[in-house]
């Protein structure tokens, strides 16, 4: 079990190198709308400076939810998904390691770019450490949820708006935490250690429920 | 409903070749006996020892779909190499050489050809022992040479008391093999 486990994330790893999209889009997209931004608001730097973390957080979201319908398809394309279900390895194993290539090709190195491109939004400096931390927790969240989303619409030709559809609500929430976590003190009263502390409870419960879920929506397409 | 009233036995040490039209339903008996689908009704009985329906015989089956399971991104060997990862070992250069793959190890599996692809796939029954081989239309794409070799691999795997349920519009050199033919699914002609 756990060679299966390390043969898919060293498999899906070298693919995302090789193939060239995965990282570089995901970081080309965070980029392009956090320069847009201040292009678009004009050269308010107190405002920049109020709203870098959402915006951040926006951006993390939007460029994670534009790999995510790809997590289950090739494989289930090109017949490995059922060559896998068809092993004594748990699919729930296999989601696993595909969540976890997910974050580290994805929500990973966004969480680590962030903080130097936020200097783009003239992001407070004090913020740079909490917001890297709230960022490399909670795209841990992204990944396992997005990784039910796709494997829900796997078995679909043009799945990406309904996966969009289906895990933007519960992207929500973590968002909500994130940006606490990552905004430090306002008017006075911190709440960004709780926050952390939700977010964490959060990706405890998607890493309980996102394998399970995602194993048992794959074994239905299938039959 | 695909099909009705088929009674079949697949027996250790022979190959059951699946005969009949295109959508008779050769492919869904093979999904089905893998645990892939769900039979309406009827049952399959492994060992004399009836299993409830929904039994996965899935980790004792090697099964040969349409599509290749490869990945094209990543070289021939890099392929054997992780599902031998996947199932816990596995023996990467006799698979290749089982399926005259050795020269093409190091070559992007993007950069074969069709029939090549279809070696590549087979492989996969060469590199570790499971009992159960369901092959859904193996020989497609494949040369002379090639059927020559997946029949080599199929007969050793025959003498060794595997089973084989195999779907395939020619006759491949096994001897060893039972016809169930879909036209007349009661009889299975030895």
């Amino acid at each position: 079990m756990t060679s299966a486990f390390s043969a898919i994330v060293a498999r899906d790893f070298t693919l995302a190198i090789r193939q060239g999209g995965g990282i570089g889009t995901a970081i080309g997209f965070f980029l392009t709308v956090i320069v847009l931004l201040p292009l678009g608001l004009g050269p308010d730097q107190q405002l920049l400076q109020r709203i870098a973390p959402g915006a951040l957080w926006i951006a993390l979201l939007l460029s994670v939810l534009l790999s995510a319908d790809r997590l289950y398809q090739t494989d289930h394309d090109d017949g490995s998904l059922e060559i896998m279900a068809l092993s004594s390895t748990p699919l729930e194993i296999v989601v696993l390691a595909k969540a976890s290539v997910h974050w580290l090709t994805s929500g990973l190195p966004l969480a680590i770019a962030a903080p130097v491109f936020g200097f783009l939004l003239n992001l407070d400096t004090a913020l740079i450490a909490p917001l890297a931390m709230a960022m490399v927790t909670g795209s841990l969240a992204l990944s396992l949820l997005a990784s039910l989303g796709a494997a829900i619409t796997v078995g679909l030709r043009q799945g990406g708006l309904l996966v969009s559809l289906l895990i933007l609500p519960l992207y929500v929430p973590v968002m909500i935490f994130g940006v606490l976590a990552s905004s430090g003190a306002q008017s006075g009263i911190d709440n960004s250690g709780t926050a952390l502390m939700i977010l964490m409870a959060i990706v405890l419960a998607a890493l309980v429920v996102s394998p399970f879920a995602s194993a048992a929506a794959l074994r239905s397409f299938m039959r | 409903m695909v099909f009705t009233g088929l009674d079949f036995t697949a027996h250790a040490g022979r190959m059951l070749v699946l005969r009949g039209p295109n959508g008779a339903g050769k492919t869904s008996l093979l999904r089905l006996i893998a645990g892939l689908a769900e039979p309406a009704g009827g049952s399959l009985v492994f060992d004399q020892a009836s299993l409830p329906l929904d039994t996965m015989l899935g980790e004792h089956v090697h099964f040969i779909a349409h599509h290749d399971a490869i990945k094209l991104h990543l070289s021939v060997a890099e392929n054997l190499k992780f599902w031998a990862g996947f199932f816990g070992g596995g023996d990467v250069a006799g698979a290749m050489q089982a399926m005259n793959l050795t020269s093409l190890g190091e070559f992007q599996a993007q950069r074969l050809s069709a029939g090549q692809k279809r070696r590549l796939g087979l492989a996969r029954l060469a590199l570790i022992e499971k009992p159960v081989w369901l092959l859904d239309e193996p020989t497609v794409g494949l040369d002379a040479a090639s059927q020559l070799l997946l029949a080599a691999m199929m007969i050793r795997h025959l003498d060794a008391g595997g089973i084989i349920i195999a779907s395939t519009h020619i006759d491949l050199p096994v001897e060893t093999s039972d016809v169930l033919d879909f036209a007349n699914p009661r009889k299975q002609v030895s």
